[in-house]
């Protein structure tokens, strides 16, 4: 092709009669204060109907968010063009969409925090319940309860899901036993947590008769909910690992194994430690099968294999429900509990983050 | 250490679909061997089966013979691992593992294979595969960083002192330039050269000059027809084929009239 002169072609094309225009690079645009303004505007209306007709802060928010998603693209629909409307609407569904989804966290950040603060004492953290009638008293044996049972669990789904994962990435592509394991993994996401709860009681009744208790029955029923969660994140982190390593490797003489082993699973490590931890996090605050398998105790029991332990979720539970007389240390302590398992789950966040920063691969020149 | 080649009848299959069919040709032992032909006419997965490499994709299998030093590699007490050991291959992006530094690149066809060897053998082999591949200079103050902080071409060097760290008979290079620029290229082609007195070598190439410079020999392939099996239609010495090729269709190809 021959060199395009782009200015000749355009000046004829706009010189035409009835030919395409100069290019608009400039179009009226909305001051850089107009969204403030149509905010002030939108508040004080809602708030004057809402004094007017004895409303709610709730409903007078929801009329002041109408009113600015109105009004504002309106603003915009008339001075800038339909673009612009479109661009400011959107930008208020979407800065709504934001604030509602973080509605929640932070209420409940603040909830918890204000009302367990006070509880965050050296006392809390190192005293148990046992023989503590009233005020007083500590978590300290339901944060070992809660740690040892997670870390069982970690221990019994760990290796089975990672070891399930490498098996449907690397040995059973496209084989009826993988399509099989698959969709097992996929029910058991969906599986209650009350239901592992009973799963483990009954296959507990089994060897040690009924009413039995005992830390490491809650950890059955936490891997049972753990499994699933690690196997998908492994699956998708394995399936990530580009086929030119494998290949390389093969193509070193390294066996398959080997190659599973030594390329594979390096690579995608800081993607299944960050899957691992996310799961952990997720089974550590389940309530529902540790009620029913571990129990609750107020001493402090540090072996899994015998007789009831106490845990953060259970020890919440009860001492919300039996909160004792006067209830308001019972409560306390509810609150107290509940910080300090949010910041345990919240610091297990973090630790995943770092390690996936540590072990993912390095590209530093 | 270099060893010839002789393919005889050979019949590559997917499944149930036949993609190269009756490929028979003698690679001839410290010479060069380039492959050309269109996109999609199996000179890739011809390649690949030269080191068994084809059977990582599900269902691939071949029927046929290839005789590397008396054995044929395909009977049924051959261990493809031991066949990759003796066959190294060069892919055509480079591939350096990304958890590895580039020491432990070169060293990683010894290293994952668990071989134990004190300190200064490993030094000596990983300076000599370095060399060997042209790479040393560049990188021989900055062997602990990752194998991926390289350039392009150098990564494909990388590659190419990771395959001959493990002291192959045969190096197989499947379009080893495409993701390449012309200097890295030229830099590969110089080390071909080199390689040439201690390896076999097999070059898949889609560059008709880079075949005519560095190869000895040259096959042809092309497709028998569209959804035919690709083929052989000609293996000659290199200068033969680009100045007087038996086959009406191999001159067609080289001199652009065709794909």
């Amino acid at each position: 092709m021959s060199t395009p002169t782009p200015t000749t072609e355009r000046e004829t094309l706009s010189s035409r009669p009835g030919g395409r225009h100069d290019l608009p690079l400039t179009h009226p645009t909305l001051p850089r204060f107009a969204p403030a303004l149509v905010g002030v505007m939108a508040v004080a209306a809602a708030l004057l109907v809402g004094l007017l007709l004895g409303w709610g802060l709730a409903l007078m928010t929801l009329l002041a968010v109408l009113v600015y998603a109105v009004a504002l693209p309106l603003w915009a629909r008339i001075v800038e063009g339909t673009r612009a409307a479109k661009d400011r609407l959107v930008t208020t569904l979407v800065w709504s969409a934001f604030v509602l989804a973080m509605l929640p966290l932070v209420t409940l950040m603040f909830e918890v925090i204000s009302k367990g603060a006070k509880m965050l004492t050296a006392q809390f953290f190192t005293y148990s319940m046992r023989n503590v009638i009233g005020e007083g008293g500590g978590i300290y044996h339901a944060i070992m309860g809660t740690l040892l049972i997670t870390l069982f669990a970690a221990l019994i789904s760990v290796p089975v899901g990672i070891m399930a994962a490498v098996y449907l990435v690397e040995y059973g592509q496209g084989k009826r036993m993988a399509r099989v394991i698959t969709f097992l993994v996929d029910v058991m996401t969906g599986i209650p947590s009350i239901v592992a709860g009973l799963f483990a009681y009954a296959l507990f009744v089994i060897f040690f008769g009924p009413g039995v208790r005992m830390g490491f029955g809650g950890s059955i029923a936490l891997s049972v909910l753990m499994i699933p969660i690690v196997v998908r994140s492994a699956e998708e982190m394995l399936k990530l690992v580009p086929d030119e390593l494998r290949e390389a490797s093969y193509a070193l003489g390294v066996p398959k194994w080997r190659t599973v082993v030594k390329v594979v699973l390096p690579t995608s490590l800081a993607g299944i430690v960050t899957g691992v931890m996310l799961a952990v996090a997720r089974v550590a605050g389940e309530t529902a099968p540790l009620l029913i398998i571990a129990g609750d105790t107020d001493s402090v029991n540090f072996n899994v294999f015998s007789e009831r332990m106490a845990t953060l979720p259970v020890f919440i539970y009860y001492s919300f429900t039996q909160p004792g007389v006067p209830p308001e240390f019972g409560e306390d302590r509810a609150w107290g509990a509940a910080l300090v398992l949010i910041v345990i789950v919240m610091s297990l966040n973090l630790v995943a983050r770092a390690v996936s920063k540590l072990f993912s691969p390095k590209t530093g020149r | 250490m270099a060893k010839s080649i002789d393919v005889s009848d050979l019949d590559i299959y997917y499944g149930d679909f036949l993609a190269v069919e009756g490929v028979s040709m003698t690679i001839r032992a410290r010479s060069v061997t380039a492959l050309i032909g269109p996109s999609g006419c199996g000179k890739s997965t011809f390649l690949r089966s030269l080191n068994r490499m084809h059977e990582v994709i599900p269902g691939a299998r071949v029927d046929g013979k290839i005789v590397i030093d008396g054995q044929n590699m395909y009977d049924a007490d051959v261990d493809p691992v031991q066949v990759r050991r003796s066959v190294g291959m060069v892919f055509q992006r480079p591939n350096p593992f990304p958890t590895m530094s580039i020491y432990e690149n070169v060293l990683a066809g010894n290293r994952l294979n668990s071989k134990r060897m004190p300190k200064s053998e490993a030094d000596s082999i990983v300076e000599k595969s370095l060399k060997g591949a042209n790479l040393w200079e560049e990188v021989k103050n900055r062997l602990n960083k990752p194998g991926s902080s390289l350039s392009g071409g150098q990564q494909q060097r990388l590659c190419i002192a990771r395959a001959i760290a493990v002291e192959p008979q045969v190096l197989l290079m499947d379009e080893p330039c495409s993701a390449l620029d012309p200097i890295s290229t030229s830099a590969i082609e110089d080390l071909i050269h080199d390689l040439k007195s201690d390896y076999t070598i097999v070059i898949v190439t889609h560059n008709m000059q880079q075949a005519a410079r560095v190869s000895e020999d040259t096959g042809f392939f092309n497709l028998a027809g569209a959804g035919k099996p690709g083929r052989l239609v000609e293996m000659n010495p290199t200068s033969k084929i680009f100045s007087n090729p038996d086959e009406p269709s191999t001159e067609a190809y080289i001199s652009g009239r065709f794909g």
